[in-house]
């Protein structure tokens, strides 16, 4: 099965990457930009079912793949 | 005193620590693989600076699950010192050691050059050395130094005194500009509640000596030094 972990900086962490996306954004005429957060995107191709695998991923992304004091994460699973 | 000195894939500080603590300080120091299963007797242990695992998924992140890692950790919990400079503040944060964490530079610049710090505490066992209204004159050399911390572990980080170290100016003032990274507070350097454990960006062990123009980070040294063994003569 192949999972997506997708990472974001929590909403009260600074992005700087993503405010220099932005800026950049704006400086090539993109317009109505309102915020930019740039974060991760991991594949994991994994043996297991659906609930084996999210269980799994979940206690992983919890100890390492994200770090709670800075980012959230979310896991999307493919059938 | 005997240190143990941690190398990691990517340690790039550990030559400089040693260098210091062997030949700058006359103490014995030992390079010690990040595999391997004894601290030996050391009495205190250092993390050095570098790109531990280039750097990959966080900075520290899998540095943090090296099997040495888990004798730093008992070591800590025993009350033994653990100093980590730089790449090993980070890991000192993302195995739980410290904590906050560090992230990106508020200028997305890597900042190689020498800051002004203020000794927030004087009284830890890394700072207690240091001459009241000191600027220590140290480099940095990070692209991610930002430190990070909720407000609940920022209050709890003022009210024990774990804050060591804030980037200030050439006079001593903490102002935005002396900020080379975004840190909240101009943290520089923390330590955990305890004491035993610090952190700090600056790398000490580059300003050890004249011939590196400057030896402020020798007082780090020394203060650990002192902590260790109150009767040693080493200022």
């Amino acid at each position: 099965m192949k999972a997506k972990v997708i990472i974001t900086p929590k909403a009260e962490v600074l992005d700087p990457q993503g405010k220099t996306v932005q800026t950049a954004l704006e400086q090539m005429g993109c317009t109505g930009v309102r915020q930019v957060r740039v974060g991760k995107y991991i594949e994991v191709e994994m043996d297991g079912d659906h609930d084996t695998v999210r269980t799994k991923l979940s206690e992983y992304a919890d100890k390492f793949l994200a770090n709670p004091n800075i980012e959230d994460y979310r896991l999307k699973l493919e059938d | 005193m005997n240190f143990a000195v941690l190398q990691f894939p990517g340690s790039n500080c550990d030559q400089d620590c040693v260098h210091v603590l062997r030949n700058v300080l006359g103490h014995s120091a030992s390079f010690l693989w990040h595999k391997e299963k004894s601290l030996g007797n050391a009495d205190a242990v250092l993390v050095p600076g570098g790109f531990s695992y280039g750097d990959y998924l966080r900075t520290g992140s899998i540095a943090r699950f090296s099997p040495v890692m888990t004798l730093v950790k008992e070591f800590a919990r025993q009350g033994g010192y653990v100093l980590g400079i730089c790449n090993g503040f980070q890991i000192l944060c993302e195995a739980g050691l410290l904590p906050g964490s560090l992230i990106c530079n508020r200028s997305l610049q890597f900042r190689c050059e020498h800051v002004y710090l203020k000794v927030s505490n004087h009284e830890s066992p890394f700072t207690c050395q240091i001459p009241q209204d000191k600027v220590l004159r140290i480099p940095i050399a990070h692209g991610e130094g930002n430190y990070f911390c909720d407000e609940k572990t920022l209050e709890t980080l003022e009210v024990n005194r774990q804050i060591l170290l804030q980037y200030v100016d050439e006079d001593g003032d903490l102002t935005d500009h002396a900020n080379p990274n975004g840190s909240i507070k101009n943290i520089a350097g923390i330590c955990n509640i305890e004491g035993n454990v610090a952190g700090m960006m600056p790398h000490p062990e580059r300003a050890s000596e004249f011939a590196l123009n400057g030896d402020d980070g020798r007082l780090i040294f020394e203060s650990l030094l002192h902590t260790l063994n109150p009767t040693l003569n080493t200022v």
